[in-house]
């Protein structure tokens, strides 16, 4: 074959890169080609025409110094003059320099189009496939716009030579990416289905990455390509090494084509069809079975490609989570990897597992490695591969294994690299609070982890151990102890003063009793640390102090002492200085009942979702956690230690009401509610006080949205009741349908004049009301108004219900929230725990999800709960959560426009008298609306 | 796969596509970065490197690195050995291709890999019908 000799056929450019090669300095170099650029410009200038030749090559030396890093300002015009030469390797140049060179110059825009234009319709493959690589390359909307109806005409002609129809599926790809809006599905859909058919395997593989990307967006249109690829599939892998020919690398029949098919599978869920979900599990076997036979080759190439298929294939069959079968023999086969000599399988094989461990069907599987595992973690020499072991760890740790794989990432911590420290940090919170069985062992651990890693503790975690100590009177005692052992070392992290500032100084008494940590030994010991801490934490310590005077009357004069030193009372510190004056006079002033209350023992934090969570959440991004995330949910059904998602919030806990925004957490709750004291009252209530302290007086026209939730999971009942008025509601939804029956009853004796009613929607559903009301409405009488609704898309804000009466001359003005909800228009959905877990899977998008942990306000019978699941209008499903004491509900929402599927989960936990719920439904919008409407109900 | 990048140390790129919008700032950036993870590499280590959001699959030949920035859940292996295969055909075409080569011919290493790889896929995997291909462009005047 003949060799391309250096810079053949052009003469002077060779020459030219040789100068610059030899140029000795930056200096030389930019001198050189700027001698040259003055050069180019004076032969584009001339008023001799140029050949193309010349013209190719003075373009093809400014591509050149523009590939070195230099700015190019001139020479596109004569480029997109050789677009239009007739020989190839002008047009070639050409097109390269806009390529690269892209200008948004609209009138050059224009004109390259017009080139390319002129190319497609040229009918020369090789002048076709140079326009849809400029395409491709350049992508841009202007092109999008002149283009995108054109190459799927190109794409699917009958007499497209291969090649042309190769780069024109990958342009298309190109184009649909960068403007998707443009690129309209049509007849050529199907088409390009059959691609996958073709006798020319690289128009195949070319193709496949266009059928894969479509597929993703549009997978009703495209589901036909999922036969034809498991046959397409089926044909490579049942092949000889050596029938494909030229298909055929390192003795592997077609792997790119192989694991391309493999990859579009992942978009669908198992074939349906029998045959062909037989042939596929064949398929699937097949490359499980050759994994296992001798190499054909010694060459990495060979094991490289055949792995690479073998990856794949794992991929999909995780994807499906159907076939315990497969799902044991993938993790086999892994598992044989992760002791392989080559780091990338190794590598690889963890990074798979760790999604195989969120199968329940390989979980158990995949637990059987974690020595392995833990070895990985501590002789890999490649970070990449430590860290992949750690996320497997993290994935595989339940309540079995969690003592252990913390106590091993606690160990690794200590010689971490920097990178990943704070991740690691996270995760051991997480599995240490998630599998506490007994709380000492989680206050140990965290007490461990800011020993160790203390500058990777970020403020979520030890809020978190605050929280959690403060929630559980079971562990303070044990808890006050141990910080303050910790506090004893000569240099503790400053992570350490603060979790133990605050603990002792609220439960410092419980450990009182013993003469080696008496009163003054603990404020003595935290004392000693003051010095050397940054102003938040000194101003967390004198809350600890104050805290201190209430619990230990008897080290009242030491602290005074140390509060009215200079430094302390005048301290340049705003907030320092505040708190020193304030907490003084306080514990000079206050009797020591006012004390007491003052500063009682934190009540317990609302319980919500673990902050650590959503931090480690958001450092992966999305969807990084969330398998672990759901298969945890599915394991651990019952795990709900969750407190409250801020911790001791500044906000909460101001110790002062300064209006210096003070950065410290603190202590206190002086002036401020307690966390989950009294909730304030409705302004439901507020508007029934209206009425009956002042009587018939004119109301305000505030929204009351009291009886709204009550009706999320009925749909009959007193909406609304005062003094006056009683409106009571029966309503009835079919399909996006709904009628609503309104009554109002005059509870006095007096007539009500002047009766109207208004109704004002939303504009995703519509409201009609059928006949007008009397305007008078007789004492003691009831009148009757019919509502029909409509539900034209999902919606959250109901519709609200205007009333205005006179009643004894005054004008009443109601307005209430009508119960209308989402979820009215739900239709049930039977099915089996396989699908109900094949479709959770499919809702996987992180935004498709809405979860919220939540306290239980009402009883957790399980005769009460079923009967409100019932009445939400889901479908309640049994035998399929594994856990029984869970409930899982399935139901589409019915909407003109569309339907919604959702899923539902809730998880009780008696004993700490929680919920968990979570809900995955094909819309964002609805996941999170009946969440919220939801976790009010139970 | 997001881009496409050759380069030697100390630095100088020898060939960049982009298959995703950069500015122009950004794509500096982005070839400073890649390569700063990359060259500090231990033979010994994996081909395969998180970076931002992405995954860098590389491999070395001699002192130029082939890398391939990809989406976290592509297939590492079909990359790593697509860039062994494009290795192979540029060796084929070039005749024992070395560093000289690329730079002085550039403009046809860019049509090598349009071949082999458009709009961020694979495009074509036979090096015979590859190969087949580019001499009959370099037939053509």
């Amino acid at each position: 074959m003949p060799a391309v000799s250096k810079g053949d056929g052009m003469r002077g450019l060779a020459v030219f890169i040789s100068d610059i090669r030899n140029c000795k300095s930056k200096e030389a170099e930019i001198k050189r080609i700027n001698k040259e650029l003055a050069n180019i410009r004076s032969k584009f200038k001339g008023d001799k025409a140029l050949d193309g030749y010349s013209k190719k090559k003075y373009v093809c030396k400014l591509l050149f110094i523009f590939l070195l890093g230099h700015d190019i300002d001139f020479g596109h015009m004569e480029a997109v003059n050789l677009l239009s030469s007739n020989k190839y390797t002008e047009k070639q140049i050409g097109y390269l320099f806009i390529s690269v060179l892209v200008n948004s110059n609209s009138e050059l825009i224009r004109l390259i189009n017009n080139a390319i234009k002129n190319d497609l319709s040229s009918r020369n493959p090789t002048f076709m496939c140079l326009a849809l690589h400029c395409i491709a390359n350049v992508g841009s909307r202007e092109m999008a716009e002149a283009f995108a109806s054109e190459i799927p005409r190109i794409l699917v002609a009958g007499d497209t030579m291969d090649s042309v129809k190769q780069s024109a599926a990958l342009c298309l790809l190109r184009l649909y990416k960068t403007s998707p809006d443009l690129v309209l599905m049509g007849e050529w859909t199907s088409r390009v289905v059959h691609l996958l058919n073709d006798q020319h395997m690289g128009v195949v593989t070319a193709a496949i990455s266009l059928i894969t990307c479509l597929s993703q967006k549009n997978p009703d249109e495209f589901k036909t390509c999922v036969s034809l690829a498991v046959s397409r599939l089926s044909r490579i892998v049942s092949s000889a090494s050596t029938d494909l020919q030229d298909y055929t690398y390192y003795f592997v029949p077609a792997p790119w084509l192989s694991c391309k098919l493999l990859r579009l599978l992942q978009c669908y869920p198992p074939p349906e069809d029998g045959a062909v979900k037989g042939r596929l599990v064949e398929c699937l076997e097949t490359i499980l079975n050759k994994a296992q036979e001798p190499p054909k080759s010694k060459k990495v190439q060979h094991s490289n490609a055949k792995n690479a298929i073998l990856f794949e294939a794992i991929s999909l069959i995780i994807h499906y989570d159907s076939e315990p079968n497969l799902l044991v023999r993938a993790c086999n086969q892994l598992g044989q990897f992760l002791q392989h000599r080559e780091t990338n399988l190794r590598y690889l094989a963890l990074e798979s597992m760790c999604t195989l461990a969120s199968s329940e069907f390989s979980h158990e599987a995949v637990k059987t490695h974690i020595e392995t595992v833990i070895n990985a973690l501590k002789t890999e020499r490649d970070v990449s591969v430590r860290q992949r072991a750690a996320d497997l760890l993290y994935a595989m740790c339940d309540r079995s294994n969690a003592k252990q794989i913390v106590a091993e990432m606690l160990s690794y911590l200590e010689t971490a690299d920097y990178s990943i420290r704070e991740e690691m940090v996270l995760k051991v919170a997480i599995l240490a609070e998630k599998y506490a069985v007994d709380y000492s062992w989680y206050v140990d651990t965290i007490l461990n982890l800011i020993r160790i890693a203390g500058d990777y503790v970020s403020e979520e975690v030890w809020y978190r151990v605050i929280q959690i100590v403060i929630n559980r009177d079971d562990v303070q005692g044990y808890a006050a102890k141990t910080v303050f052992e910790a506090l004893q070392a000569p240099a503790c992290h400053e992570n350490m003063v603060k979790v133990g500032g605050y603990i002792l100084g609220e439960f410092g008494n419980l450990i009182a009793g013993d003469p080696r940590s008496s009163p003054l030994v603990q404020f003595n010991l935290l004392h000693s640390k003051f010095h050397l801490c940054s102003v938040p934490t000194r101003a967390l310590l004198l809350s600890a102090y104050i805290k201190f005077i209430n619990l230990f009357p008897e080290t009242k004069a030491t602290i005074q002492e140390v509060l009215r030193c200079d430094s302390q009372i005048r301290n340049s510190d705003v907030e320092l200085q505040q708190r020193a004056v304030e907490y003084l006079k306080l514990s000079s002033i206050a009797s020591t009942d006012v004390l007491a209350t003052v500063l009682e023992e934190m009540p317990p934090f609302p319980e919500r979702e673990s902050s650590i969570l959503a931090k480690l959440k958001k450092k992966k991004g999305p969807g990084a956690v969330s398998v672990t995330e759901l298969e945890d949910s599915k394991r651990e059904s019952s795990e709900l230690n969750g407190a409250g998602e801020r911790g001791p919030d500044p906000s909460v806990m101001a110790a002062s009401n300064a209006s210096t925004p003070s950065p410290s957490a603190d202590l206190l709750g002086i002036r401020s509610a307690a966390p989950v004291s009294t909730a304030p009252a409705s302004a439901g209530s507020l508007l029934v006080d209206v009425f009956s302290e002042a009587g018939p007086a004119a109301s305000s026209g505030a929204v009351n949205d009291d009886g709204f939730l009550r009706f999320v999971c009925k749909n009959n009942g007193v909406l609304f009741e005062n003094q006056l008025l009683q409106i009571g509601i029966k309503s009835e939804y079919r399909q996006n349908l709904g009628r609503m029956y309104l009554f109002y009853g005059n509870k006095t004796s007096v007539q009500f004049a002047s009766f109207t009613t208004t109704v004002s929607c939303p504009g995703e559903l519509q409201t009609h009301i059928l006949g007008i009301v009397e305007p008078l409405v007789e004492g003691g009488a009831q009148i009757q108004q019919v509502l029909n609704i409509e539900c034209l898309t999902d919606f959250s804000d109901a519709p609200l219900l205007n009333i205005k009466f006179r009643y004894g001359g005054a004008l009443q003005n109601l307005t209430l929230k009508l119960p209308v909800t989402i979820n009215k228009f739900f239709q049930l959905t039977e099915m089996a725990s396989q699908d109900f877990f094949q479709r959770w899977k499919q809702l996987s998008q992180p935004q498709q999800e809405a979860q919220k942990i939540f306290k239980a306000n009402h009883s957790m019978d399980t005769e009460v709960i079923k009967a409100k699941l019932l009445g939400l209008g889901m479908a309640l499903l049994d035998n399929v959560d594994p856990n029984p004491e869970n409930y899982v509900c399935a139901g589409v929402i019915q909407t003109k426009s569309q339907q919604v599927g959702c899923l539902l989960r809730l998880e009780p936990n008696a004993q700490a008298q929680m919920y968990r719920l979570t809900l995955r439904c094909s819309k964002d919008s609805v996941s999170k609306r009946l969440c919220e409407l939801l976790a009010q109900q139970f | 796969m997001f881009i496409f990048l050759l380069s030697f140390p100390p630095g100088k790129t020898r060939l960049a596509k982009w298959y995703m919008q950069f500015d122009d700032d950004e794509k500096q950036k982005l070839i400073e970065e890649v390569h700063a993870v990359v060259t500090v590499r231990d033979a010994k280590h994996t081909n395969f490197v998180e970076f931002r959001n992405f995954k860098i699959i590389y491999r070395r030949y001699a002192g130029l690195y082939f890398c391939i920035c990809v989406d976290v859940t592509d297939n590492n292996l079909a990359y790593l050995e697509a860039i062994h295969n494009f290795v192979e055909v540029l060796n084929e075409y070039f005749h024992n291709v070395c560093e000289l080569d690329l730079v002085f011919n550039f403009y046809k290493v860019y049509t090598v890999v349009d071949e082999m790889f458009l709009a961020g896929e694979i495009r074509e995997t036979s090096q015979t019908k590859v190969l087949k291909q580019l001499l009959m462009l370099q037939s053509l005047e």
